[in-house]
């Protein structure tokens, strides 16, 4: 890890990222793809059109309302975690 | 009071915004991205400087802001916004230029929702706008000329491009070769491009398309089927590669949903909605302007000239003296549109796209919608219409309000059909253009110039006594 990288955390795993990385690209870099499962069918899902229009990449950073990986800046010290069916509802 | 509302940092929002603003107009430029430049100027988000265009002093720049909701009202526009930290803003403007832009038309094949499988502009955006290398054995399949420079900078980046399939053949240009001609920047451009992928050995094979994507948790592998000339896939010659990431982008669909919440006129006969504009970028509603791909889809250089009108267009009408070059900007812009209109009958969506598709193929992916349910709903239920069919089979209801299936819901419809539907626009009608929180909802500030009906909407209850 050097200088200007930091950590964060996916459903409790250790990941690094990059000052001006959005959650979606760090995750990717460290080779995630998979962000979390469909409500319906469980199916999985990543990043697919990284610009903010699909809202494919839904996860929750530090708890809070679901936002999009590939628009969200990943901050050192993050809890990302993904989205689940059980925890979707409906 | 703003004079101007810029919607959009991209090439015809900046252009749009520095020409009104060197007419002397006071501009506020909003735009959703963390710097100014769109999705075509797109630089390292740790990119230090702000883009030259976006610095004057009579621009406000707003990076970071969602508009969920523009609002005409005699004298001028309302446009509220959410900022990055999810706070609730209203503007003010006299008048409002939208160049809200456009976004990948991808067409749904089995297994299209495995993750690595991203569209064409997500894998740019991912490998120019943040450095991350997206896979390291990657496909890039669809239509039209922007596959190239996704390819070239995937390999440049260092992952290996096992093929770019365009469905599409280049022998459909001999008819337009003289307007070809006149546009020796673009050819500049696509040997560039062709020079690095020969140098990387990255195939391209015309006629050809992903017609599926296989894989457990993410994609391991895809198919690759050889088209006849109308797309339909051949059943001879497949081949199943292994790839990591795959991108697909069979052209751009323009991001008109605030010019439809404002009620502007569409241009007639559009493959998907876009927005009419006279010559000077005026849209069918007073002090609305529009500039750049939500009028068509033509590239960088037509949104530039676009945006340099509408600027000049609203300068004048606001009573500022707009810069001279209009008449020379008219001509640029024709010679564009002429160039555009060959790229899109090149490069058009063929109907037989549609025999890749199987019964369980996801349509919508968001409320995971299968091709059968439309079919069910056209054959069964005798729907003749999109607003029922989303209705009935949720195609579009999901957070991406449709943008991402609108178009393919209504292609599958209408060959079912066995005609054209006529509410082109229901799957891209948004009255919210993002989604917002009731907190923001409840933060906007009362409005004046709304007209009040007694009893209505908006009325105060009497107290009780």
């Amino acid at each position: 890890m050097s200088d200007s990288e930091f950590g964060f955390t996916f459903d409790g795993e250790p990941v690094t990222g990059r000052p001006g990385a959005t959650v979606g690209a760090a995750l990717l870099a460290a080779g995630i793809r998979t962000l979390r499962a469909t409500r319906r069918h469980g199916r999985p899902r990543g990043l697919f059109c990284g610009i903010g229009v699909c809202f494919d990449c839904l996860v929750s950073v530090n708890g809070e309302t679901p936002v999009r990986a590939c628009l969200t800046p990943v901050a050192p010290g993050d809890t990302v975690t993904s989205r689940r069916p059980e925890v979707d509802g409906r | 009071m703003t004079d101007v509302a810029v919607i959009g940092a991209g090439p015809a929002g900046l252009a749009a915004a520095r020409t009104a603003a060197h007419a002397g107009c006071r501009v506020a430029l909003v735009d959703a991205g963390a710097h100014p430049g769109g999705q075509y100027l797109r630089r390292l988000a740790t990119a230090p400087t702000p883009l030259p265009d976006a610095v004057h002093p009579l621009i406000d720049n707003f990076q970071g802001a969602s508009v969920w909701a523009v609002e005409a009202r005699p004298g001028g526009v309302r446009i509220h916004l959410r900022s990055a930290a999810g706070e609730g803003r209203t503007l003010r403007a006299r008048a409002l230029v939208l160049a809200t832009g456009a976004y990948d038309r991808t067409l749904p094949f089995p297994g299209w929702d495995l993750p690595g499988v991203f569209t064409a502009g997500g894998l740019q955006a991912l490998v120019k706008g943040q450095g991350v290398l997206p896979g390291r054995r990657v496909v890039v399949a669809g239509s039209g000329p922007f596959l190239l420079p996704v390819a070239a900078a995937l390999a440049t980046a260092g992952a290996r491009v096992v093929a770019v399939c365009d469905a599409s053949h280049p022998a459909r240009w001999a008819r337009h070769l003289a307007t070809v001609s006149r546009h020796a920047g673009k050819l500049a451009e696509l040997g560039h491009y062709l020079r690095v992928l020969r140098r990387h050995r990255v195939p391209i094979r015309f006629r050809h398309a992903v017609v599926r994507a296989d894989g457990d948790q993410a994609v391991g592998s895809v198919t690759i089927a050889r088209l006849a000339g109308d797309w339909t896939p051949l059943p001879t010659g497949r081949q199943t590669v292994a790839v990591d990431a795959v991108g697909v982008g069979f052209g751009f669909v323009p991001s008109a949903e605030l010019a439809l919440a404002l009620g502007c006129d569409l241009v007639p006969g559009a493959a998907a909605p876009a927005v009419h504009t006279d010559t000077g970028m005026r849209t069918s509603v007073a002090g609305v302007y529009a500039a750049g791909e939500i009028t068509g889809v033509g590239g960088a250089a037509l949104a530039d000239v676009e945006g340099r009108l509408a600027g000049a267009s609203v300068a004048a009408d606001l009573g500022f003296t707009p810069p001279a070059g209009t008449a020379r900007d008219r001509r640029r812009r024709a010679r564009a549109l002429r160039f555009a209109a060959a790229l899109d009958e090149v490069y058009a969506i063929q109907p037989g796209w549609q025999q890749w598709l199987t019964g369980e193929t996801l349509v919508c992916r968001c409320e995971e919608v299968p091709v059968s349910a439309i079919h069910h709903a056209v054959d069964d239920l005798a729907i003749t219409d999109l607003r029922s069919i989303k209705l009935t089979v949720r195609a579009g209801m999901g957070m991406c309000q449709g943008r991402v299936c609108g178009p393919t819901t209504r292609a599958i419809a209408e060959a079912r059909l066995g005609h054209p539907v006529t509410d082109v626009t229901a799957l891209s009608t948004r009255p919210i253009a993002v989604p917002v929180s009731l907190r923001t909802l409840a933060d906007v500030p009362p409005d004046d110039t709304a007209p009040t009906r007694p009893g209505g909407c908006g009325t105060r209850p009497e107290p009780a006594t």
